[in-house]
């Protein structure tokens, strides 16, 4: 790792006022993607501003169907918060197969959701859920903040202090982890909103990052089942392709990792 | 440079490091705690398993200051005095290792699944699932299974 100078900072105009100060410098919460990359000496930032200090950043709250977490709030928080788990469980058990259970009590749904990697699980729920990212500016509807591989619609001095979302009627997700990495290659989040309409997240095989599968959406919509998607496609040129699986392969994982979301869903 | 001061195995400690410095860099080369043992370095095979503020962390994945002001827990810190911690009589009478190079995160993770999860919550399954984080090259993983249910029954 290259030499970088530490910063713990305790609010976000604190973490704001020491990113102008710094040459380039690098958010970071529970650092178990932005370390390891930093000691392959893929990312060197000047300076790195630590946010797990700031406390209005933590915690899950739920008010009326409304859940709220914090985005420094670990994975092992998320998946194994009881009032989270009576408002939308399939999150709960998204968090539950992130990592190791030593990553999980570091790694934040805050800093999977700003890195926005391909293989990620949250923004696939994030999109199935309609969460709004919430940051130190805005509020950010999620189908404009995820923007392609590793990029998010977040400013270099942005940082999302918390994820919300109403809580759905039924939701599962349901991933197919590569062997060896045990990140997904299609992980699929489906939801039944209380408005009746569906919404399906896909993480792991597009080759623009995490996408929404809208004739999935429709069909689900209209018969929530897993015969209603019988007759949807997925497109494989949209769909990633590398040594582990093929665009082919990817397009025929995502409809049916789809199909046992929807039949864990219930 | 920054002044780290934390509390491991109960003694309080304190350095200047290099903002760098990876929390298990600082407990083998500065407190000469090499029983945290470095295998992949790319936070996968578990050997470098310590406790902070009673969770387990990978410490290779984790700056020695970003551990300042929290209590650390490395496999030196387990036993009481002569006496071994459950686990560890439990992985020498089980057999739960050979060339024993995985055995101190191995141990740090299954006292940390003990902890959370109860005895009474930890079938064999499940305990090979919470083991996803620490891999072993000699076992099979058999005999540290059979380890972590019979010291899971004694730490209740």
């Amino acid at each position: 790792m290259y030499e970088t100078k530490y910063h713990s900072a305790s609010t976000t105009d604190e973490a704001v006022s020491i990113m102008g100060s710094a040459d380039d410098g690098k958010f970071v919460a529970g650092g178990q993607t932005l370390i390891p990359t930093m000691k392959q000496r893929l990312a060197a930032p000047s300076d790195l501003i630590d946010l797990c200090a700031i406390d209005a950043m933590k915690g899950i709250s739920i008010d009326g169907n409304q859940v709220t977490i914090g985005a420094c709030t670990t994975h092992a928080e998320v998946a194994s918060n009881i009032e989270l788990k009576a408002a939308c469980s399939a999150l709960c058990d998204l968090a539950a197969t992130i990592g190791d259970p030593a990553v999980r009590h570091r790694g934040t749904i805050g800093g999977s959701i700003a890195n926005n990697d391909p293989a990620a699980d949250y923004p696939a729920a994030m999109m199935a859920l309609n969460a709004q990212i919430v940051t130190n500016k805005r509020t950010i509807d999620t189908d404009d903040f995820f923007n392609g591989l590793f990029e998010t619609a977040l400013a270099d001095d942005e940082i999302i202090t918390a994820v919300t979302f109403p809580a759905p009627s039924k939701a599962a997700y349901c991933k197919f982890p590569n062997p060896a990495s045990r990140y997904a290659m299609a992980g699929v989040f489906v939801a039944k909103l209380k408005n009746g309409m569906a919404r399906v997240g896909v993480t792991g095989a597009g080759s623009d990052g995490v996408f929404r599968h809208e004739g999935m959406e429709a069909a689900l919509s209209s018969d929530w089942s897993a015969d209603a998607i019988a007759g949807e496609s997925v497109d494989a040129g949209d769909m990633l392709s590398d040594i582990h699986a093929d665009s082919a392969y990817r397009a025929n994982l995502v409809k049916v990792m789809a199909s046992r979301a929807i039949a864990a869903a219930g | 440079m920054s002044t780290v001061t934390m509390t491991v195995n109960g003694k309080e400690v304190s350095a200047d490091v290099e903002d760098r410095t990876l929390l298990s860099a600082y407990l083998r080369e500065n407190l000469s705690l090499t029983g945290t043992h470095v295998g992949c370095d790319t936070s996968q095979c578990g050997a470098c398993v310590v406790h902070v503020d009673g969770k387990a962390v990978k410490s290779c994945t984790m700056l020695a200051v970003q551990a300042s002001g929290s209590e650390v827990t490395t496999i030196e810190g387990l036993a009481n005095g002569g006496d071994l911690h459950p686990m560890q009589t439990a992985f020498k009478e089980n057999h739960g290792l050979q060339c024993g190079f995985c055995t101190p995160g191995m141990i740090m993770s299954a006292v940390d699944m003990v902890n959370r999860l109860g005895a009474d919550n930890l079938d064999e399954k499940t305990i090979r699932e919470e083991l996803e984080g620490n891999i072993c090259r000699c076992t099979g993983y058999h005999n540290i299974v059979r380890s972590i249910e019979a010291a899971a029954k004694q730490m209740s």
